[in-house]
């Protein structure tokens, strides 16, 4: 059994393919969080504006992505695109699958976020002469995301298992190279080894947020 | 009818309880006071074993509270307990808060249940109020409908903490009235509060605790108007200046 | 042909979209039968396992947050194949639609025994103590009392959850699952035509924007009040 699964040989072999995987594992991460935010701040500023004009199209463009499979919209843009000749590559498939997806539900985040804000707070804001979008910047924003910190750590938690997709497209990503690494060697080692590395990394994360989540449903 | 005799108990090192003894006689109202912190609602927890103590005995009613073999939950049936913060179930009616545990531990039926539950809401003048959830009654009848959940299962001994602290001033007649009437029916009853009108009306006997011990005890009129003890005294004088 | 009209022969050709919608629709019921059983088994286990931790068992809850830690930590698509690819050399094999079932069943698992378990801790102490102190039992106090305060607690993120996980039922498509994208792919392959994944697409919109929406009033209807 432990030949099998934890196979030291196989381990040592697949170790640098693993790592190479790691690395872009972290790289789509840094490159998906930051534009997944950036997104949702857009949407959840947009959403600011009151007008149905607005607010109808923004939670259709959101309800569409909370219902649509992120790895469909990948394949979409994977093997759709080539068809009319434009080839984006792995990468910069993910890259916009992930934009559109997680954008849309970091925007809802920061929505919720921003109208926990009292009013009150950007009344008193603008009384001493700022601006309406230096009261965002320095007064609404700062205690939206704390209110919704563990929302957002939630979320971005899932962002970085989600990356795990980019093995479908190819992209030599933890997961894709330890399939790779398996197929060669014809043992699961490679794949038991992946899940651990992804374990080893998000586990604080996962443990920090179970601590946060139970503290915000217990004030709640 | 109560019979707690060397009770000690520790909050890991903190000693809340140091060895306090409680006789109360069958129909005798027990009022306790003391400073926030010195173990009152500790003690009063003991009594029917939300807190086990560390230390020390308890028979209510003839039954071993520490014994092993005792069926608690038959024993916590016959002694009503009345919380500071109501402590309503938000999810159920007036009559469901009343009903749960008439059906679930005295075993009776649904409609025997809602019978007994009405019989105490009209008790506490509350009967036309069954339907209400807590959230639509005003905290003085909030804490009348939990005197309800309690006396529907026919205690021997009812425990008040401190049942009136939580109301707006103009609220706490009534609840007062409602215990006032538990009193001429008999009932013994250990309260914890500091309603001194109250206590000089209705209580046989005044426990005065500070730092996890009973300090002294008497009748109302002695401890409230010629305390021993150095420590009465000064909490006496603080609470009078009020 | 403008260039219009050979978007449109491409991405819509009515022709492919005709000879392929049956598969779709066949992908569409497998994907629901799929989606059910994880709803259904995924949250039945959560609630179980939340139930258990109450009971307070030491080791047995150290070990119950462990293992739900690493479900939570792992993505699913890496459960799926370590299900998938990696039992047969224990000497079992689960076919692809188990090893998705089993994999997000556990997922969701997880994620709601959290859920549950923050729901019940958030039940003011002061509930307990009242319910004991009429003689109701622990088990009396925790389903007659505070269950139905938590679970009401907990159906906005429990709902989202749901939704984002069972949408995780397209991941089957990668160990050979035939829902609507592993459907979809192999059309698109037979046909060299990306028209039947526009018809996935379309697909997982009417079975999950009801969702979804539905989802959104549950959450409003649910949040903040007591
Ligand atoms: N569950 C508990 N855990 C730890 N400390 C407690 C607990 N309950 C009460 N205490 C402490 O025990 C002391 C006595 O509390 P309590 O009996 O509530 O006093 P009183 O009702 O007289 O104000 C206080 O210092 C309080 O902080
Ligand atoms: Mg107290």
């Amino acid at each position: 059994m432990l030949d099998t699964f934890f196979n030291v040989e196989i381990m040592k072999a697949a170790w640098p393919i693993l790592l190479a995987g790691l690395g872009n594992t972290l790289l789509l991460s840094v490159t998906v969080v930051p534009l997944g935010l950036l997104g949702g701040l857009m949407l959840a500023l947009l959403a600011r504006l009151h007008s149905p004009w607005v607010r109808w199209p923004l939670m259709a463009w959101v309800d569409f992505f909370r219902a649509f499979p992120p790895l469909v919209l990948l394949i979409l843009l994977y093997a759709g695109l080539p068809f009319i000749g434009i080839e984006l590559g792995g990468f910069g498939c993910v890259a916009i699958a992930f934009f559109l997806n997680t954008g849309a539900y970091y925007g809802e985040i920061l929505r919720a976020g921003i109208d926990s804000v009292p009013t009150g707070q950007t009344e008193a804001a603008r009384s001493t002469g700022l601006s309406a979008s230096q009261t965002m910047a320095w007064v609404v924003l700062p205690q939206a995301v704390r209110n919704v910190l563990p929302d957002l750590m939630s979320n971005t938690l899932e962002v970085v298992k989600l990356t795990a997709l980019g093995s479908v497209v190819a992209m030599p990503e933890l997961l894709f190279q330890a399939r790779q690494a398996q197929s060669l060697t014809y043992n699961p080692t490679p794949i038991v080894v992946a899940a651990l590395v992804y374990f080893a990394l998000l586990w604080p994360l996962v443990r920090l947020l179970s601590r946060l989540e139970n503290r915000a449903l217990r004030a709640g | 009818m109560i019979e707690a005799i060397g009770l000690h108990k520790h909050f890991g090192a903190l000693h809340v309880l140091k060895g306090v003894d409680l006789r109360v006689a069958d129909r005798e109202l027990v009022f306790v006071i003391g400073p926030s912190g010195s173990g009152k609602s500790t003690l009063l927890r003991c009594l029917n074993r939300l807190e086990t103590p560390d230390a020390g005995s308890i028979v209510v009613d003839g039954i071993d509270l520490m014994h092993r073999r005792t069926d608690l939950n038959a024993a916590r049936r016959r002694i009503g307990m009345v919380f500071q913060g109501f402590n309503l179930y938000p999810h159920m009616t007036a009559l469901g808060n009343v009903t749960l545990a008439l059906r679930k531990v005295a075993g009776k039926g649904r409609a025997e249940a809602e019978a007994l539950g009405l019989a105490a809401l009209e008790r506490v003048g509350l009967r036309d109020r069954a339907g209400h959830t807590p959230g639509q009654l005003s905290g003085g009848q909030q804490q009348r409908v939990a005197i309800a959940r309690a006396i529907a299962l026919e205690p021997r001994v009812m425990l008040f903490d401190e049942p009136t602290s939580a109301l707006d001033p103009e609220l706490v007649g009534s609840v007062l009235a409602v215990m006032r009437e538990l009193r001429e029916d008999g009932m013994t009853m250990v309260v914890v509060s500091h309603e001194m009108g109250f206590a000089r009306a209705a209580a046989d006997r005044v426990v005065f605790m500070d730092h996890g011990q009973i300090v002294e005890q008497g009748p109302p009129a002695a401890i409230f108007e010629a305390p021993q003890e150095a420590r009465t005294q000064a909490f006496i004088g603080q609470i009078q200046r009020h | 042909m403008t260039g219009w009209e050979r978007f449109l022969d491409t991405f819509f050709n009515a022709k492919v979209m005709a000879k392929y919608w049956p598969d779709i629709l066949h992908g569409m019921w497998v994907t629901i039968e799929l989606a059910m059983l994880v709803v259904v088994t995924g949250i039945a286990s959560g609630l179980a396992l939340a139930l258990l931790r109450a009971a307070g068992i030491r080791p047995l809850n150290w070990l119950m947050i462990f293992v739900v830690d690493a479900l939570r930590a792992l993505p699913p698509l890496v459960i799926i194949v370590l299900i998938y690819f990696g039992l047969p050399s224990a000497g079992l094999t689960p076919s692809g639609f188990v090893s998705t079932w089993a994999a997000l069943a556990l997922v969701l698992m997880a994620f709601s025994e959290e859920i549950f378990w923050a729901g019940i801790t958030a039940v003011p102490r002061g509930q307990w103590e009242a319910a004991r102190s009429t003689g109701l039992s622990y088990a009396q106090a925790l389903f007659h009392v505070v269950l139905p305060q938590a679970l009401r607690l907990t159906i906005p993120p429990l709902t989202s959850r749901t939704i984002a996980i069972t949408k995780g039922t397209a991941l089957g498509s990668v160990v050979a699952v035939s829902e609507i994208l592993g459907q979809a792919s192999s059309a698109v392959s037979n046909s060299y035509n990306p028209s039947p994944l526009i018809l996935g697409a379309a697909a997982y919109l009417v079975l999950f924007i009801p969702v979804v929406v539905a989802g959104r009033w549950v959450e409003t209807r649910f949040a903040w009040k007591k």
